[in-house]
């Protein structure tokens, strides 16, 4: 019964979150909703039983990304009367392309059924053990490869650096 | 009985909240008498006998003190700045376990911990990462330049030291099995504690620890002399109180960590030859008495160091960051990971 009245808390949560981070002028405001955003999915990950996913979710996003976005938006000092003045075109185009989204978004959910999902999965999924089992036993491969797809983007991204400066 | 134990840990959260906090007090009292000390003074002697109430006097003197809030500033994001530092300080020390577990009359097993999470090294690295935010945002909603000076150093010095810990942690969790502290604490019952096999990784982590705790000689977010405070300049009256209890709390947690980690958390040597004379209990009161000194012993080297060592210039922090324990961490790793995959029998020759 808590777990209902928890989810029913955190989905409200992240959906305000994520309103907010849309309509809100300030951009600091905006990175801060996020977090709130970003907090309560990992909220949903500790009620679906997986707690590793939730806690590498705050290690991850919370506290890396949204500390880099914060500092970025930090450094720049965006202020409200610098905002860039869109183009009719621009304008224009954003509208059209809302509308397009708008559309396949309605054609996917038309014909979508209502579905239960099938209690079938075992206690411990989600679990570190389970996790380490999966990643290093069936998929050790797309977990290595990925690996060096993640190295190989440092690299390209410090060789972009560097050569700036030179 | 789900509600006896709900009560107990509830007792315990308590416990541990209020010994955060007198050790913290006390902390700021230890800390003005060892600068003394090392400095060849007498230190504060006047509130009360050798001046152990100071804390309490500057504790009311934090509450009396006038309230200010910057016109300029941003006032929720200002207030909301301390409250996140001072809640992330206290949460940290929740998977910490802090004696002995006891067997209980039907059989179950009581941990004198918190919140048994089975991932519990993670909620540290968790509760470390996002404790820079209290900075960020109070520094920020300042409105001064100072303090988004300081906010800056403290966001991009904090991001730097995780990588190193989190990485010098790994190979601690290799050799344990497991990322539960209660694991991690009962491995050390029988073989050496984890200092022993893994010194590169605590001379890492003590290191890293100092950095998060923006302790000198990495106290550059708040450096007096460059930044007036850095992040809580404009901060006054308890709110200025909180960033710098959250300070000494955080210096707590830490050194409970360490102490957990790398040191047997409430093991000691011999323990189970002692419990026939001392009896079950007696051990445990022990151990927890011996925890808590090796915790002291901890905050007390975070003080010495401050005295001793002085502070780092920007460009050689980030320097010892990036070049000197982030490699030196991934060595760390390289090196447990080809020792264990020869002891542990893992490769054959």
């Amino acid at each position: 019964m808590i777990t209902q009245y928890l989810f029913y808390f955190l989905s409200a949560l992240a959906i305000t979150g994520a309103i907010f981070v849309v309509f809100t002028r300030n951009p600091v405001y905006s990175a801060l909703a996020l977090i709130v955003t970003f907090f309560s999915i990992a909220g949903h990950y500790f009620l679906l039983n997986s707690t590793f996913l939730a806690a590498v979710h705050i290690i991850v996003y919370s506290g890396a990304i949204m500390v880099l976005f914060l500092y970025v938006i930090m450094m720049m000092n965006l202020n409200l009367d610098e905002e860039p003045v869109k183009t009719n075109f621009a304008k224009f185009g954003a509208v059209i392309s809302g509308c397009l989204l708008m559309l396949v978004l309605i054609v996917a959910l038309r014909d979508a059924e209502k579905m239960s999902i099938q209690n079938n999965i075992s206690e411990g999924l989600g679990t570190v053990n389970y996790l380490g089992q999966v990643l290093y036993k069936n998929y050790l491969l797309p977990f290595e490869v990925s690996a060096i797809l993640f190295l190989s983007g440092m690299v390209g991204a410090v060789l972009l650096g560097k050569r700036e400066i030179q | 009985m789900l509600s006896t134990v709900l009560i107990y840990k509830a007792l315990i959260a308590l416990g541990v909240f209020a010994v955060s906090l007198v050790i913290a007090m006390y902390s700021t009292y230890g800390e003005r008498k060892i600068a003394a000390f090392i400095q060849d003074r007498v230190g504060p002697d006047r509130a009360g006998p050798w001046g152990i109430l100071q804390p309490l006097a500057d504790g009311g003197k934090m509450f009396l003190k006038e309230e200010l809030i910057p016109g300029i500033a941003n006032k929720w994001l200002f207030i909301l700045g301390p409250s996140i530092s001072m809640f992330v300080a206290n949460i940290s020390s929740v998977v910490i376990p802090w004696a002995r577990p006891m067997v209980m009359e039907d059989g179950s097993t009581f941990h004198f911990q918190v919140s048994d999470i089975n991932i519990g090294v993670l909620y540290v690295f968790g509760v470390v990462s996002i404790g820079v935010y209290g900075i960020m945002i109070g520094g920020w909603a300042s409105n001064n330049k100072y303090s988004l000076l300081g906010t800056l150093r403290a966001s991009s010095q904090m991001i730097s030291y995780e990588l190193a810990m989190g990485l010098s942690l790994v190979a601690l969790i290799m050799t344990t099995g497991s990322l539960s502290l209660n694991d991690i604490v009962e491995k050390q019952d029988a073989d050496f504690c984890n200092f022993v096999y893994q010194p590169l990784g605590f001379l890492i982590f003590i290191i890293c620890a100092f950095a998060e705790c923006n302790r000198a000689p990495f106290d550059l977010p708040e450096s007096e002399s460059e930044l007036v405070g850095g992040y809580h300049t404009e901060f006054t009256s308890m709110k200025l109180g909180f960033y710098l209890f959250a300070e000494y709390i955080n210096m707590f947690a830490s050194s409970a960590l360490m102490a957990t980690l790398y040191f047997g958390g409430y093991h000691f040597p011999f323990e189970n030859e002692l419990i026939p004379s001392l009896g079950e209990n007696g051990v445990r009161i022990l151990g927890f008495v011996l925890l808590m000194g090796k915790i002291i012993f901890f905050i007390f080297l975070f003080m010495w160091v401050r005295w001793t060592i002085p502070r780092f210039r920007y460009d050689q922090l980030m320097n010892l960051g990036w070049k000197s324990l982030l490699p030196l961490s991934i060595l760390n790793l390289v090196l447990t990971g080809i020792i264990m995959a020869f002891t542990e029998g893992w490769l054959k020759f």
